[in-house]
């Protein structure tokens, strides 16, 4: 009952103070997709840290990976008469009937982290995320940086045969070092973004190359490939960080512990930060009505051991990755 | 000369050799094998290492099925032992760690052979429920995040070794010998294979058959348990979203490859172990080959039809007729 009240009056204030310049405090409504990896638990953390440093008033709908969730949270979104809504969608097919009505009922939506089907460009406000082959050419950018002109055999691991992020991040990489002579991909294999098969893979590289001796640097699609292919290479002998060079994607806080022991090189980050962002976003577009492009790409920043890995250790593992 | 072989597990024997062969051909270093800190190094050493948890999964897979049960849940039971064994890793010893994995392995057998052998549920569909629920319940152990430890005598568990092998090698191989001992060193496998080739004969001649299968579901957590526990120290941490993620299929294919029928009735642990290594070996041949990834499980289901192809009852009496009629003729 108390619930219901809460609702009502949040409804009933965010209608009288929507309107024109003083908006006073937002209520957003957030269908999050659920919790299937630790970034996604990082996002969610991280999407209620900057709704509060912005006085905003986030709700967060759970949808346990499926879609009929995330519509039924939209619905009562409406029916709350939020400010505006943020989806993570979980599929790219499937919201051109929901996303009507909420923008029949005025409600700007903005996409997080993943896009929807082009046939719905015009039902949302804009879309938050991360430009995959970008993320690639970083880390491609910063290795042939690194090693200069001297040659240099790559392995890859890469993530889940099929996914679009691996077949991306894989584009990008490619596409950095296509311009540079001396960096050859020597092997590449899936390494299905997991630690065990990271670890197994690379366990294989280094037995195919002669020992590992070769090899002069490794790619991997993720940080949870690399940490497992780190093991591998210590148990083989060699010196990850020193003997070989490291770059992965995502910057989850265990690749931080693995730069600060001065066993990775660098990672590029896949920011959690999406909500902030967004927050931005739709503050401008309720107070001066600026409407945004249709995509914001987030920034996929390098990090390497000269950034106090440590530090970085110490602020990231309490998000929940 | 086929009198040297056992009739049983040569087409088994025969799979592994050629596939060895492979190897070496796609790989020329895959025989080569040194010393690295103390424990061996090479392609051989890591077919045994990282055959390990689905030999240990066969190991109790193989007794279940001979019972004409099925185990689904053996990857998630592996992955919650997998992670109480990592959250517990760093705050205790090394026995209560393992008694507490283990334990949960074996309650997890134990609930798996009460829906079977009690309620009389079809093994499928009971196992089918911890397989679902299992996973949920490693997730809710690691809350969703990858736990990592660092205690040493856990880690050593997943990267020491023992007298050159990694230590998991060894631990599959005595729990290979124990079971083998205790299964077939009495009259218990027997009537393991008289539950499961006629369940109702057999309680009239007066076995024990819900307390047969019983005890092979609560065997088969425990050898899940052990794999989780290995897995995880592995990696130094316990990944609950992924580990043992679709191992319970490949434990059922290494038991299958090792000629044991899905109908039970009889069963061969040690060949259900060589099935474990006949599926190792061809994967991480597919590794070392460097071709492209799309090509891995392609590759993989010809292998499998062809060693199954080859065991099969209609071919080989095919293969026999032909060399009948080929010693009648000479």
């Amino acid at each position: 009952m108390t619930l219901k009240a809460l609702f009502a009056a949040s409804a009933t204030a965010a209608l009288l103070l929507a309107l024109p310049a003083n908006a006073g405090q937002l209520t957003i409504g957030f269908s999050q997709i659920g919790s299937e990896s630790g970034w996604r638990a990082a996002e969610t953390s991280v999407s209620k840290q900057e709704a509060s440093k912005r006085q905003v008033n986030l709700k967060i709908a759970d949808a346990q990976q499926k879609q009929e969730n995330q519509i039924k949270a939209i619905r009562s979104f409406i029916a709350q008469n939020v400010d505006a809504i943020f989806l993570a969608p979980v599929v790219s097919t499937g919201w051109d009937s929901v996303l009507k009505e909420a923008k029949e009922a005025k409600i700007p939506v903005v996409l997080l982290d993943r896009d929807i089907d082009p046939s719905g460009k015009e039902l949302y406000l804009t879309a938050v995320t991360s430009d995959s082959v970008h993320e690639g050419a970083v880390a491609g950018d910063w290795l042939a940086k690194t090693v200069g002109s001297k040659p240099c055999n790559i392995v890859e691991l890469q993530g889940t045969v099929g996914a679009s992020v691996a077949t991306n991040r894989k584009k990008g990489f490619d596409t950095a070092i296509a311009k540079h002579a001396n960096l050859k991909v020597v092997r590449s294999q899936t390494g299905d973004f997991t630690r065990a098969k990271g670890k197994e893979v690379m366990e294989s590289f280094i037995k195919a190359e002669g020992g590992g001796k070769s090899i002069c640097a490794v790619y991997a699609h993720n940080d949870d490939m690399m940490v497992g292919a780190i093991q591998a290479m210590k148990e083989a002998g060699l010196k990850p960080g020193k003997d070989v060079l490291t770059v992965s994607i995502d910057a989850v806080p265990d690749i931080f512990k693995a730069m600060a022991a001065g066993e990775a090189n660098a990672t590029v980050e896949l920011t959690p930060n999406m909500a902030g962002p967004a927050l931005d976003v739709v503050a401008a577009f309720k107070e001066k009505g600026t409407v945004p492009p249709k995509w914001i790409q987030t920034e996929s920043k390098l990090y390497t051991a000269a950034d106090d890995p440590q530090k970085i250790y110490d602020s990231k593992k309490g998000l929940g990755y | 000369m086929t009198a040297l072989l056992p009739r049983r597990g040569l087409a088994q024997i025969l799979a592994l050799i050629v596939i060895l062969a492979v190897d070496r051909v796609v790989s020329p270093q895959f025989f080569d094998l040194r010393l690295q800190d103390g424990r061996l190094f090479g392609s051989l050493i890591d077919v045994l290492n990282r055959g390990t948890p689905v030999a240990l999964l066969s190991l109790g897979m193989v007794l279940v099925i001979a019972t004409r049960g099925i185990d689904l849940s053996v990857g998630a039971v592996m992955a919650i032992c997998g992670a109480i064994a990592a959250s517990l890793a760093d705050t205790h010893s090394l026995p209560v760690v393992l008694a507490a994995a283990l334990g949960a392995g074996l309650a997890c057998g134990l609930w798996n052979g009460f829906l079977v052998a009690v309620l009389g549920m079809q093994p499928i569909v009971a196992t089918l429920i911890l397989m679902v629920a299992g996973r949920g319940i490693a997730q809710l152990i690691t809350e969703g995040r990858i736990v990592t430890f660092s205690s040493p005598d856990l880690v050593w568990l997943g990267n020491g070794a023992v007298l050159g092998l990694p230590v998991p090698v060894a631990i599959a191989l005595g729990m290979v010998i124990l079971t083998g001992v205790v299964v077939r060193g009495s009259a218990l496998g027997l009537l393991i294979e008289a539950t499961g080739g006629n369940a109702r004969a057999s309680e009239l001649a007066g076995v024990g058959t819900r307390a047969m299968i019983l005890a092979v579901y609560v065997w088969c957590g425990v050898c899940a348990a052990l794999a989780g526990v290995i897995a995880a120290a592995d990696i130094m941490g316990a990944d609950a979203n992924n580990a043992g993620l679709w191992l319970e299929l490949d434990a059922i294919l290494a038991v299958v490859i090792g000629g044991t029928s899905l109908f039970g009735g009889r069963f061969s642990l040690v060949l259900a172990v060589l099935g474990a290594l006949i599926i190792q070996t061809m994967n991480t041949g597919i590794l070392l080959s460097g071709y492209p990834p799309e090509f891995n499980l392609l590759v993989k289901a010809v292998v499998v039809l062809a060693v199954l192809l080859l065991q099969s009852p209609k071919l080989t009496g095919f293969a026999g007729i032909v060399a009948r009629l080929r010693r009648t003729k000479a």
